[in-house]
């Protein structure tokens, strides 16, 4: 198993447990992958690789609760990038790009690309498109900073709504992103 | 919003996640899918008036093995289809076993009985209604069961779609067997297989649309 596997896995396990710090890590040093990997493959539309790597990493996120630990990262996480990217192109109608060949498992973590370009689509927009019981949550706990106590007072909304919201909301935000 | 901002944003304080998440959605999905073919089954066509006796005979139990058998089979390759980067792997081989068990047993049926009895073993009494039953007690488990792969994240969506139907087949032919009257292996061999394809067709069908992410 490479290096990248191992540390990756060790952070995402740690970010399952809650380590926020872990999972921050793991998903900057996930997105700069991503980012290598998708340049790669979509060299006809590189305005758009951004919005894909934003796009992939919600997803991971929104599926985190499906990593096994018994199971190698990388073909997890593959498996989610090579999803996402197929329906991006579906969606773009891309017929000429579906050609690309999309190949092993091992390619994600070989190509890192720190050097993030803009997004063409503003997640800040989507969210704003978000009714209140899943933009409130978002923007109080994990833009703002708050706790779930404070944003849930501030809110008029209980603890367990707030943790809803939040876990409904980057679902929500994720179909968005589809239409 | 920058990528970096979206990561922090993702990273703040993140829900601890609760292992066994995919062994949970099942278990009530199932518990659901079976009460709700329980009741159908109960509610439409009634519990046969034999059960007792016919519970005595071995036949009853090798009918009930072979949606039981699809039921372990598909339940393996449903929960490994709803994880991303696993394939079914050797539950769709190991749904052969029950179905190659019960054609080897119709086979030696068909072939001692005489040639005119054959075709009253393969229908039996109830072949126009068998496979239409079977797919009627499955449909409240195809609800379940589509709705526990759509909170986790299939990257194969026909076959999710297909093992999800199958397993939502089988345990309506499981439940279908207190009914049932029928015990002739080619009639089992045909029709329940035909009435738990039904619904595993569908999920492949529906798979596609009904479970994106």
């Amino acid at each position: 198993m490479s290096a990248p596997e191992g540390h990756l896995k060790d952070l995402l396990v740690r970010g399952l447990s809650g380590d926020g710090a872990a999972y921050h890590a793991f998903l900057k040093a996930l997105g700069a992958f991503l980012r290598g990997y998708l340049r790669g493959r979509l060299a006809r539309v590189p305005d758009e690789v951004e919005d894909l790597v934003q796009e992939t990493l919600l997803a991971v996120h929104n599926q985190r609760h499906t990593y096994d630990a018994a199971q190698p990262l990388t073909a997890w996480v593959h498996a989610i990038a090579r999803y996402k990217m197929i329906d991006f192109l579906r969606r773009r109608a891309g017929r000429e790009a579906m050609n690309d060949p999309l190949d092993d498992d091992d390619e994600l973590l070989g190509a890192s690309d720190e050097g993030a370009r803009e997004a063409r689509r503003d997640i800040a927009t989507l969210l704003a498109k978000l009714p209140d019981r899943h933009r409130l949550p978002i923007v109080h706990v994990k833009i703002e900073g708050l706790s779930v106590a404070e944003t849930a007072r501030l809110t008029g909304m209980s603890e367990s709504a707030v943790k809803v919201g939040i876990h409904r909301g980057l679902k929500a935000l994720s179909a968005l992103i589809r239409e | 919003m920058e990528t970096d901002k979206l990561i922090a944003m993702l990273a703040k304080d993140p829900e601890p996640v609760a292992p066994g998440v995919v062994a949970r959605r099942y278990g009530a999905a199932l518990a659901a899918g079976g009460a709700g073919a329980f009741a159908l089954m109960l509610a439409f066509l009634g519990v046969r008036p034999d059960l007792a006796q016919a519970a005595g005979d071995p036949m009853f139990w090798v009918k009930l093995a072979v949606p039981l058998g699809l039921f372990a089979a598909a339940l393996v390759g449903t929960t490994r289809l709803a994880r991303p980067g696993v394939r079914a792997g050797w539950s769709a081989e190991a749904l052969l076993v029950p179905v190659g068990g019960i054609w080897v047993l119709a086979g030696v049926a068909l072939l001692s009985a005489a040639p005119g009895e054959r075709m009253a073993l393969v229908l039996g009494s109830t072949w126009t209604s068998c496979p239409f039953n079977i797919a009627l007690l499955s449909v409240p488990a195809f609800a379940a069961t589509f709705w526990a792969m759509k909170g986790l994240a299939p990257t194969r969506p026909v076959a999710a779609g297909a093992f999800s139907g199958l397993l939502a087949g089988a345990l309506g032919a499981a439940v279908y067997c207190l009914h049932c009257p029928e015990m002739a292996p080619p009639f089992l061999g045909t029709w329940y297989l035909l009435g738990m394809a039904i619904p595993a067709a569908a999920g492949a069908a529906a798979g596609p649309r009904l479970l994106r992410w």
